[in-house]
């Protein structure tokens, strides 16, 4: 998958804002990282994970992504690290670790 | 033909969104409100106008009914005054930045405490920053004639700004003054459909109000700022345009006798016409005064007012409200609007008319002679008072 990107480039200037700075390509915030505001991370133990989904519903944000095999798992690149699926998750099998460890 | 009636200013300003063929009126019906909503929302439940009326919870919910009227593109109308437009004013900033057409009527009042409903400009003056064209109006004519044009000049696809239409409260809102009313045709001929080229469209989805983070927030406010500075322009042509259709001038910087004078009074507001008398009368006794009016406040008319004032030695300001702990704020914007020119007339301000005090022809003779003073002796207090005891 490419990778996902949003930069404002140096050659956009206040003269490339559209009118009341209306955004006309619909949907691109997907584009923008939020991901490195985190300082805790969501680590997925698939053992104790059974499919169940309350993480995917809990997250406020959208940032938890369901799998092809079943398994649902925090997208990184979005997961501010609120540590919400962690707590809704029934089967204790979110754990939030610190960002940088391993 | 034109038709010559009488209406009091509140009632010239609901039958200009009439004729305006406004789409989304949305208002807070209670004080410190005034008789234009109460006029209007008559007006469209007696069918004279097929728009939406909605009397909101509060004022600050009426701008943000504003919003979404103009986000749609219809024509949308506001109207607020005094403490209202106090509660208005976060949602005011983002009427402008997001640059939606709307116009207000503001009906020029004080501001508490003591808990006043009487005019001054002290409402005006908390919203001098917001982004919004703003104009003044001296006589109901004026409130009629300023009305119908601030639809014309915000849609235009060149300056999309909403517009703030400011009659000074009670002298001209609760005043009964003969005026003319235009034939619809000729409204029509001045104001065309309104076509908002960015209206939410499930066709064509945009996102209005989106986050400005860092890397964009600087430079969304110098677009915001040039294409405000340049609807100046506009502004001036549309005026030229109105002057065609009906007959009536208007300009960023009036005078009146003022070509000569040593001495140039300048005002805003309804208050002008009083002091139009007191130049009268002190010409007549042989003075060297002449009468400067601010029409245009925002984009201020840096130009036409250093035009205006060339040649005078004096320039007496006359404010309505103080920024406290500064003075009168019209005086020091014009002091900074003529602090870069090599020749220009020494400014003296000097401050009345506050919640609803009225200022005579004898007290504007008063504020003309106490600026010539101020002017001479270089001196006087930082904020120099008119017809206040003690």
């Amino acid at each position: 998958m490419a990778e996902k990107k949003l930069k404002v480039p140096e050659d956009f200037t206040w003269r490339d804002m559209e009118v009341g700075n209306i955004i006309t390509e619909p949907g691109n915030a997907s584009l923008r990282k939020t991901g490195d505001w985190r300082s805790m991370r969501p680590v997925l133990d698939k053992e104790k994970c059974i499919k169940c989904g309350l993480c995917w519903l809990y997250c406020p944000d959208g940032a938890v992504k369901l799998l092809d095999d079943g398994y649902y798992e925090p997208d990184l690149f979005y997961c501010k690290g609120c540590g919400i699926c962690a707590r809704a998750c029934k089967k204790g099998a979110i754990t939030m670790i610190e960002e940088g460890e391993k | 033909m034109n038709k010559r009636v009488g209406l009091e200013a509140s009632h010239a300003v609901a039958e200009a969104v009439r004729m305006a063929d406004v789409d989304l009126i949305a208002a807070y019906p209670i004080t410190p409100q005034t008789h234009i909503p109460e006029r209007l929302a008559e007006i469209v439940a007696n069918g004279e106008l097929d728009a939406a009326y909605i009397p909101v919870e509060s004022e600050h919910s009426a701008m943000s009914a504003c919003l979404g009227s103009a986000a749609v593109g219809a024509r949308t109308f506001t109207t607020t005054a005094g403490q209202g437009l106090e509660l208005m004013h976060e949602v005011v900033y983002v009427a402008s930045s997001m640059r939606y057409p709307i116009v207000m009527v503001v009906c020029n009042r004080a501001l508490s405490a003591p808990l006043s409903v009487w005019g001054d400009h002290s409402d005006v003056m908390a919203v001098r920053d917001v982004g919004w064209i703003q104009v003044f109006c001296e006589n109901n004519q004026e409130a009629f004639d300023l009305t119908l044009w601030a639809f014309r000049v915000a849609e235009d696809p060149r300056v999309l700004f909403p517009v703030m239409v400011h009659i000074d409260g009670f002298t001209l809102s609760h005043v009964t003054e003969p005026l003319w009313l235009p034939e619809q045709e000729e409204v029509d001929k001045f104001l065309p459909e309104f076509k908002y080229p960015f209206a939410l469209d499930t066709d064509k989805p945009m996102t209005h109000g989106a986050f400005g983070i860092p890397d964009i927030y600087s430079e969304a406010k110098k677009a915001q700022e040039v294409a405000f500075l340049n609807s100046k322009e506009i502004i001036r042509q549309s005026w030229r345009e109105f002057a065609d259709v009906f007959g009536r001038s208007y300009a960023p910087v009036e005078s009146y006798k003022a070509d000569g004078a040593k001495t140039l009074l300048l005002t805003m507001g309804s208050f002008s016409e009083t002091a139009k008398i007191v130049i009268d009368e002190m010409q007549a006794k042989g003075e060297s005064v002449g009468l400067v009016r601010l029409r245009l406040w925002r984009p201020f008319p840096y130009e036409e007012l250093r035009q205006a004032v060339k040649g005078a030695e004096t320039l007496v300001v006359f404010d309505r409200a103080v920024s406290s702990g500064m003075g009168g704020p019209v005086c020091s914007e014009v002091k900074a609007a003529l602090f870069s020119e090599a020749v220009k007339p020494k400014v003296a301000g000097v401050v009345g008319g506050l919640g609803g005090r009225d200022m005579s022809v004898k007290d504007f003779e008063r504020v003309i002679n106490r600026g010539k003073e101020i002017a001479k002796s270089g001196s006087g207090e930082i904020i120099e008072t008119v017809g206040i005891r003690g």
